[in-house]
């Protein structure tokens, strides 16, 4: 299923604006692509006239020119005569916002605009869906663009069951600097499913990883969903919802009553190596840390800091969530302190959390992560940076990443968020290296390395 | 694959809902999972001979459609070791409700392990370890892999674990033979597969493993409602 009609489409025919009420979803959706995106855009309403001065068509086959994409904005018992319009039309495939389908429990109606489609090869989204946003390329959301917070262009795609899970991600990912090759909202996935977009994000350039949120598989789906993932060469990361006991009430056997639907969807995940992220805070955090490490590690981590506090919080959460710190090499340490600055050998501790104290420099630091890269207990590294140490030059995030990137083991940077260490930040971001905003979400972005190995 | 005798052994059950333990067991040994030595009979003396003929004690387990969970009708009867203890057993076993022919079969000993499969109706067949007995329901101590499973999933069930120190035998106590394990859950994780369209959970529980083998002493097949069957 070629899905490039609607993740770039060059034309567009949004079908059921309105030309008397400016906040319809059709016009907000309208609104933002007509001029706005790199796609031309097109109003359809049965009873014409303009909108914003431009033509309304009355109906597609109207539209001279041809169109790529249809987004279908009508009432419910409308939309299989206008999905036929649009195959008639030769339109390439379809955005259904409308509801009042299957979870409205007019199954019936769903399933005669899914055959309908299915007979024509013409793919869609949704219905009951927010659709695609393609940074740079269009956005089907109905909601204001004064409104929206979008992330940049960036590397994760992204599937949401639930279009407000989606937005809410979005904001969080702006919030942290990630960017997103594509969002889709898939709604009632009457047509394309989760098992579609692994296969369209796995041959997008774009993309580096793929994070999806899920609420529940159809039959026997789950299995196809694991089937694409273990063909799928890019990192897949997922958020459940629905994790509490349901649907084991006949409890004769005692495989059925241990086996729940949460238990055997998170079991099975961690079985074929797909990351699953217990909250949408780990969401973000995994999807970071993988869009630069999409091997992962086997979660033995070396933790410097240039403070024992944050080194032992470190320790805790990695403890918390299952990854190892474990003891280092007498050669590793004896590397680190031959090399130390005179001021710090007699202060500084050496066991793995490494404390280098704030009267370190970032040779120091730069020595630290050097030697623990290359001790074989050691997988991974956090490095806990806090720029109010005098010591620390605002190269150190350019400065660690040159020796990350010689080293060859993932590193992971905890570094404030704060304005004025942007410019640190940005020497680790620019070279592929992730920056977590607190303790945690560094520990965090670790265990996603954990989390997409073999378990 | 699945035999013309096993399709023949689930279609006899259909009404049931699930299938006897004895045909379940015939299902497995199929498959070349170890079930015990038995014999199904409803003469004390064939009973008796089995008995003769075994190293050491033997179990009594009562044969009936009617009765699923055996221990909540004393429908078990372990550690028989003489002939008149067998003969009266017999005789009370033969009385319960639905029960033509007992199952003597000799008795194993080791650590009880539960081996399920669940029909998963997102993902299809999926096979369970866990520590055995009834208390796995209290623990919920269980790795869950998608079947078919290969022998580095069985490795990494038993290290998901919390009690892996039982498997892998701790303070001196000798823990299971992980070859022996590992070819069972694999060759049992293929059977579910080919028993896709029928089975709604399978318990083989316990399977008594010690350093040598894996014999899974019981066997529980519950099927699913006809009307989801294929056609």
């Amino acid at each position: 299923m070629d899905l490039t009609c609607l993740f770039r489409p060059a034309s567009m025919a949004v079908i059921g604006v309105s030309t008397t009420q400016d906040n319809h979803p059709a016009n907000v959706i309208y609104n933002k692509n007509h001029l706005r995106y790199p796609v031309k855009t097109f109003a359809v309403n049965p009873k014409g006239g303009q909108l914003n001065r431009e033509r309304v068509y009355t109906t597609v086959a109207e539209i001279e020119s041809p169109v790529d994409l249809a987004v279908i904005a009508v009432r419910a018992r409308f939309v299989p005569d206008v999905v036929a319009q649009c195959i008639e039309k030769g339109i390439k495939g379809a955005v259904i916002i409308s509801g009042g389908f299957s979870e409205t429990g007019s199954s019936d109606l769903q399933q005669q605009v899914t055959d309908l489609a299915a007979q024509a090869d013409f793919p869609f989204v949704g219905p009951n869906c927010l659709g695609i946003y393609s940074p740079e390329a269009v956005d089907t959301f109905f909601l204001p663009g004064e409104r929206i917070i979008h992330p940049k262009k960036g590397n994760i795609g992204f599937v949401s069951q639930s279009g407000g899970v989606l937005v809410d991600q979005m904001v969080k990912f702006a919030g942290q600097g990630i960017g997103v090759s594509g969002a889709v909202s898939i709604g009632n996935k009457a047509c394309i499913r989760e098992t579609h977009l692994i296969d369209w994000f796995e041959q997008d350039m774009g993309t580096r990883v793929i994070a999806f949120y899920i609420e529940g598989f159809e039959c026997r789906e789950g299995r196809e969903f694991i089937k694409r993932a273990q063909a799928c060469t890019k990192p897949i990361v997922v958020l459940k919802a629905g994790k509490t006991a349901r649907g084991i009430a006949a409890a004769s056997s005692h495989t059925a009553s241990v086996a729940g639907d949460y238990r055997v969807f998170s079991d099975i995940m961690a079985q074929h190596c797909v990351a699953e992220a217990d909250t949408e805070y780990e969401l973000t955090s995994f999807c970071e840390a993988l869009s630069c490490y999409p091997k992962g590690s086997s979660g033995h981590i070396g933790i410097v800091s240039v403070s024992g506090g944050h080194g032992v919080l470190a320790a805790d959460a990695c403890g918390h969530h299952g990854l190892a710190i474990p003891e280092i090499t007498e050669e590793t340490a004896a590397n680190i302190l031959s090399r130390l600055s005179p001021e710090i050998q007699s202060i500084a501790s050496l066991k793995n959390p490494l404390d280098l104290t704030g009267s370190c420099v970032d040779a120091d630091i730069l020595n630290a992560v050097r030697h623990l890269s290359r001790d074989p207990h050691i997988d991974c590294i956090l490095a806990l940076l806090l720029p109010y140490s005098p010591g620390i030059s605002a190269d150190i995030g350019a400065k660690l990443s040159q020796v990350a990137s010689n080293e060859g083991k993932p590193l992971i940077a905890y570094v404030p968020n704060e304005d004025k260490y942007k410019i640190i930040i940005e020497g680790f971001e620019l070279n592929k290296i992730p920056v977590a905003s607190s303790v945690e979400g560094a520990v965090l972005m670790a265990k996603a390395l954990k989390r997409c190995r073999p378990c | 694959m699945l035999t013309p005798r096993i399709i023949q052994i689930i279609e006899s059950a259909r009404p049931a809902g699930w299938i006897l333990e004895p045909m379940a067991k015939e299902i497995l040994a199929a498959q070349k999972l170890t079930v015990p030595k038995s014999v199904l009979t409803d003469s004390v003396d064939s009973a008796a001979q089995f008995l003769a003929a075994c190293d050491g004690p033997v179990v009594l387990k009562a044969v009936s459609p009617l009765i699923l969970h055996k221990t909540e009708h004393q429908a078990v009867v372990t550690h028989v070791k003489d002939p008149e203890t067998l003969a009266s057993h017999m005789t009370r076993l033969l009385s319960l409700n639905g029960c033509d022919q007992v199952l003597v079969e000799e008795m194993v000993s080791g650590i009880e392990v539960l081996v399920g499969a669940k029909n998963d109706l997102q993902f299809g067949p999926v096979v369970v370890l866990g520590l055995g007995g009834t208390s796995v329901e209290i623990y919920n101590d269980t790795a869950i892999r998608l079947a078919p499973v290969t022998p580095a999933d069985v490795t990494s069930m038993v290290k998901s674990l919390g009690a892996r120190p039982i498997f892998e035998g701790y303070r001196g106590r000798p823990g299971v033979n992980m070859d022996a394990l590992t070819r069972m859950i694999v060759d049992f994780s293929h059977l579910i597969m080919d028993l896709e369209p029928w089975f709604e959970s399978i318990d083989l529980n316990p399977v008594i493993c010690d350093p040598d083998r894996c014999v899974a002493a019981d066997a529980r097949i519950l099927l699913l409602p006809e009307t989801n069957y294929p056609s």
